[in-house]
């Protein structure tokens, strides 16, 4: 588990020293072409703005009326028999449907229970284990006019089904 | 979906707010995070525009290429009905190349150039044929070395160690895409199995 730690302070570091030396090596204008890409960072951080406020209004009603947490109170008991922490339930059933609002629950989790605790861990791993299947399918298919989809949402589901699972096990295992 | 999805937990919110006498609490809450998201976007844009920046190095300097050559082998084999030197080997190598980055607004027009070879492949039927599927799977799955926006969420939050969680999550991820693989194969042999019995 020491192996996972130490990936995850190298791997970013390695990756950055690997580009800039390897653009060097082939004559590429390393900081003109670094300001290029970082435009279009700018960009994107900027365009997500509207999608994360409508998300996380709706989620902080949700949360301060107390229907959230009457939620989790409900489910608790039958989860906390099998392990898993039923704060995470809400963004594990978003995550395949909504990538924004996935983001705005695991961000909900970071204030109120800190981005460095349990719950807190297994929201940032949960976030990144699986993808937004609907969205993938309406885009995809959508864009070059498929209408029989097939067992593609089945396959979609099941595997961020299992994606949660491994989430949680990882999480268990690694941090637990 | 995400219309309901988003105006239920309003309505719900606010109905059970009013029953709980909590709409105090409520009203607070619309303005707070409101303000929050905004705050939260303008906190990413530093890490965006550095990560973004490097990769377009990346890019330009062809070390996104190469990687596509060391994906081939496995790609080759996961969608056997694509010729080898077909373009749309080409955009699925692209696709899968850009989210193992993080790259995912360079890896949706990819993968729908791939999609539209893909169905010129398939005769032009309006219908997913296996080798959509398996690029589908492969991309809700989305095989990610660095999950850039989360780790600047957590700086946001004040973490004391924000990148912990990417080893972790390439374990998880990597157990999704493999799941995914597995899920898509069964789910075509059962698709023949079907057609063998007609």
């Amino acid at each position: 588990m020491a192996l996972i730690s130490s990936v995850s302070i190298w791997m970013i570091p390695l990756i950055i020293g690997i580009v800039l030396l390897y653009g060097t090596w082939k004559r590429v204008p390393t900081y003109e072409t670094f300001v290029d890409g970082g435009k279009e960072g700018f960009q994107m951080a900027v365009s997500i703005i509207p999608y994360l406020v409508g998300m996380l209004v709706s989620i902080g009603v949700f949360r301060a009326s107390g229907a959230m947490d009457a939620l989790i109170d409900l489910i608790k008991p039958f989860l906390s028999a099998v392990g898993i922490p039923a704060e995470i339930i809400p963004q594990a059933l978003i995550r395949p449907l909504s990538g924004n609002g996935a983001l705005g629950m695991m961000t909900d989790l970071f204030k109120t229970k800190g981005p460095d605790s349990y719950i807190g861990r297994l929201a940032s791993t949960l976030q990144g284990a699986t993808d937004t299947t609907l969205y993938i399918v309406t885009v995809y298919f959508g864009a070059i006019g498929i209408r029989k989809i097939g067992d593609s949402l089945k396959v979609g589901f099941l595997a961020d089904f299992v994606g949660i699972i491994g989430a949680i096990v990882v999480v268990k295992l690694v941090f637990g | 979906m995400i219309n309901y999805i988003w105006v239920g937990m309003f309505v719900i919110g606010l109905v059970y707010a009013a029953f709980t006498g909590n709409m105090e609490a409520v009203n607070k809450a619309i303005f707070q995070y409101a303000e929050e998201g905004v705050t939260l976007c303008l906190g990413l844009i530093f890490v965006l525009v550095f990560w973004l920046g490097i990769m377009k190095i990346a890019e330009v300097a062809g070390l996104l290429n190469k990687l596509a050559g060391l994906f081939k082998p496995i790609l080759k084999k996961l969608f056997p009905e694509v010729p080898e030197d077909h373009p749309a080997m080409g955009y699925i190598l692209s696709n899968t190349v850009a989210n193992f980055f993080g790259l995912g607004n360079a890896a949706t027009p990819m993968g729908i150039k791939a999609m539209e070879q893909l169905k010129k492949l398939n005769h032009d039927r309006p219908e997913a044929s296996r080798s959509m599927i398996t690029l589908l799977a492969l991309n809700t799955s989305s095989l990610t070395l660095i999950p850039t926006t989360v780790i600047a969420i957590r700086m946001q939050y004040g973490s004391e160690n924000p990148t912990e969680i990417v080893g972790t999550t390439l374990l998880a991820t990597t157990i999704t895409t493999i799941a995914a693989v597995l899920i898509d194969r069964f789910f075509y042999y059962r698709r023949k199995r079907k057609a063998a019995k007609k």
